[in-house]
């Protein structure tokens, strides 16, 4: 190898290095500080030492993290489920059907994608209220909705875009109704699609905190992000920074392995939505 | 003839009954509540109890009494919120279009470990804002954090620093952690704009002995702007909502604030339902006049004939 270009392998090889790092970094050293004790954090480590489960068992036992790990199972299956289904049966129809004005409607679900969570906040308080869901999983999951429901319509629409044209002719030849055609002939292929959008609709519920922080009020109700945030020590100034790092990595730990085994999915869900819109 | 435009309407029957289910919950929670939300803008509701609210016209935007202005436009907090949100969102933009673009170069490159690479990169973009907010919040401890450990041991700062309590230096934290979350998700797209570009000018422009540099500028970039542009755009829409990371990292003053957390602000902390809606509604109709600027400018694919 010539000098110049050994010297370009190993800027480049840093680089890769550098990148590496720097987005690993954070998490790992989140994994290395929930192992030590309380009393050991306060000395500033970088490699691991002895490892100390004491800080998970006591994020467990100091609140009600298990029943907070629940719920936000809870709410965003359900999350999952009602998006996919309303967004399957809609997608079916702007995607397959010409109807006019379905250009209309496309946009303004583009566009209701858009909404800062705190545009329909107040108004979202008052609805929810008046369905007596106030500080209840229900209410959760239907606010949720406004940030899961747009972009799975929007992705499964392009999605069904590309299959091919002559798919469903057959079936509604030989009499099958447009219900038969989506269940029997759309639902099948549709599966990646699925997984992918799924996928993306969980973490949004998973990760969501506004609502969360704002329609709940106690601490049995909470999801995961909103109890993480509000775990608090004696004082203000003394975070029981071990359980908040024991906490943080339970709740990531089930994500990283979903997104790195489902990454290619992943990747291509998030272009159809973006780059191709 | 006739059979083939009745089994058209058939479908076009059978699409609205399809989309019916979706349309009714999109109206529940996201029309309806815009609808109140504006409203609510318009009165002086309060959070204790919504019924009883009086419309008050536009109050709560600007009001004079006796010489003296009041309302969110008069709020020297608000226009701080303003320009909190405002420059968070084009810094942290440019920074991680520009580093995004970095990543997405290295990870088109052929080399061994690629796969790996793109995995770790991925890691940050799975990590829950709130997770992401604390995890950074601890390693920039202004006692304990490692990053002040570190600045001093490569004798970069000579004191530690309150990186996050100090309100001027907290929203470059806040930028910080937001381009380490987000620089993922700006690398993958500009990847995938950047894996759909043809092989054969490149293989002309190396022939030809083009330096690679200015193959980047003339031809890689040319061709991959449109797709990045679509990115930065989300991107932007998304940093103009910024809420949880700026709530969960800096100790949550007025200071800080971005409008979003200032609108929950005069919602809930303050029980003023209609100063927060209206602060809510600017925010609104602000995204609303860049999605549409956005979309028209960006030419959005809708149909596949239009």
């Amino acid at each position: 190898m010539k000098p110049a270009k050994l010297l370009k392998t190993i800027a480049f090889y840093a680089l890769v290095l550098v990148i590496v790092v720097f987005a690993v970094f954070p998490f790992y050293y989140a994994i290395l500080s929930s192992l030590r004790t309380s009393s050991e954090l306060f000395e500033i480590a970088y490699w691991p030492k002895n490892f100390n489960l004491e800080n998970y068992v006591a994020v467990f036992r100091e609140q009600p993290f298990a029943r907070n790990l629940l719920n936000s199972i809870v709410v965003a299956v359900a999350v999952v489920a009602i998006s996919l289904f309303l967004g399957l049966t809609a997608a079916y129809a702007l995607g397959r059907i010409n109807f006019r004005g379905r250009g209309a409607l496309l946009l303004t679900i583009l566009a209701v994608s858009m909404f800062p969570q705190v545009a329909v906040l107040s108004g979202m308080f008052e609805l929810i209220r008046f369905f007596g869901l106030y500080n209840s999983l229900p209410g959760l999951v239907l606010s949720n909705l406004i940030l899961t429901l747009p972009f799975t319509v929007w992705v499964l629409t392009t999605f069904m875009r590309e299959l091919p044209k002559e798919l469903e002719e057959a079936a509604f030849v030989d009499g099958a109704t447009p219900w038969i055609v989506v269940r029997r002939v759309f639902l099948p292929l549709m599966w990646p699609a699925l997984v992918t959008t799924g996928l993306l609709a969980f973490i949004a519920a998973w990760n969501e905190f506004l609502f969360a922080l704002t329609f709940t009020l106690s601490n049995d109700m909470r999801t995961v992000p909103v109890a993480i945030a509000l775990i608090t020590g004696a004082s203000q100034h003394e975070l029981p920074w071990g359980n908040i790092m024991a906490a943080s990595v339970i709740v990531t730990v089930p994500l990283v392995v979903l997104v790195l085994i489902f990454q290619r999915k992943i990747v291509s869900g998030l272009t159809a939505g973006a780059v191709k819109g | 003839m006739s059979g083939r435009s009745a089994l058209t309407r058939a479908r076009v029957r059978a699409a609205w009954q399809f989309l019916t289910p979706m349309l009714v919950v999109l109206v529940l929670v996201a029309g309806w509540p815009l609808f109140r939300t504006i409203y609510f803008s318009l009165t002086d509701a309060n959070l204790s109890d919504l019924s009883a609210t009086k419309f008050i016209g536009l109050e709560n935007y600007l009001a004079n009494y006796d010489g003296e202005w009041s309302g969110l436009l008069a709020d020297e907090y608000w226009w701080r919120a303003v320009r909190n949100t405002i420059g968070f969102t084009l810094v942290s933009c440019s920074l991680e279009t520009l580093l995004g673009f970095i990543v997405a170069l290295v990870l088109n490159a052929d080399f061994k470990g690629r796969g790996l690479v793109r995995a770790a990169v991925l890691v940050p973009w799975a990590i829950p804002t709130i997770v992401s907010a604390k995890m950074w919040g601890w390693m920039l401890h202004d006692q304990f954090g490692i990053i002040n450990d570190l600045f001093m041991r490569i004798g970069l700062i000579s004191a530690p620093i309150a990186w996050t309590a100090n309100p001027d230096i907290a929203i470059w934290a806040v930028i910080l952690v937001d381009v380490w979350k987000t620089t993922p998700f700006m690398a993958l797209l500009i990847l995938a704009g950047l894996q759909m570009l043809p092989g054969d000018i490149y293989e002309a422009a190396r022939i030809d002995g083009v330096s690679p540099i200015r193959v980047f500028f003339k031809v890689t970039l040319p061709l991959v702007w449109p797709a990045v542009m679509v990115a930065v755009i989300f991107r932007a829409l998304d940093a103009m909502r910024i809420f949880d990371l700026i709530y969960v990292l800096t100790s949550n003053t007025r200071e800080t604030a971005s409008m979003s957390i200032y609108a929950r602000q005069q919602l809930v902390d303050f029980q003023q339902v209609g100063m927060g809606s209206a602060a809510s509604t600017l925010l609104f109709l602000v995204i609303a006049v860049f999605t549409i600027i956005a979309i028209t400018v960006g030419k959005v694919k809708l149909g596949q004939e239009g």
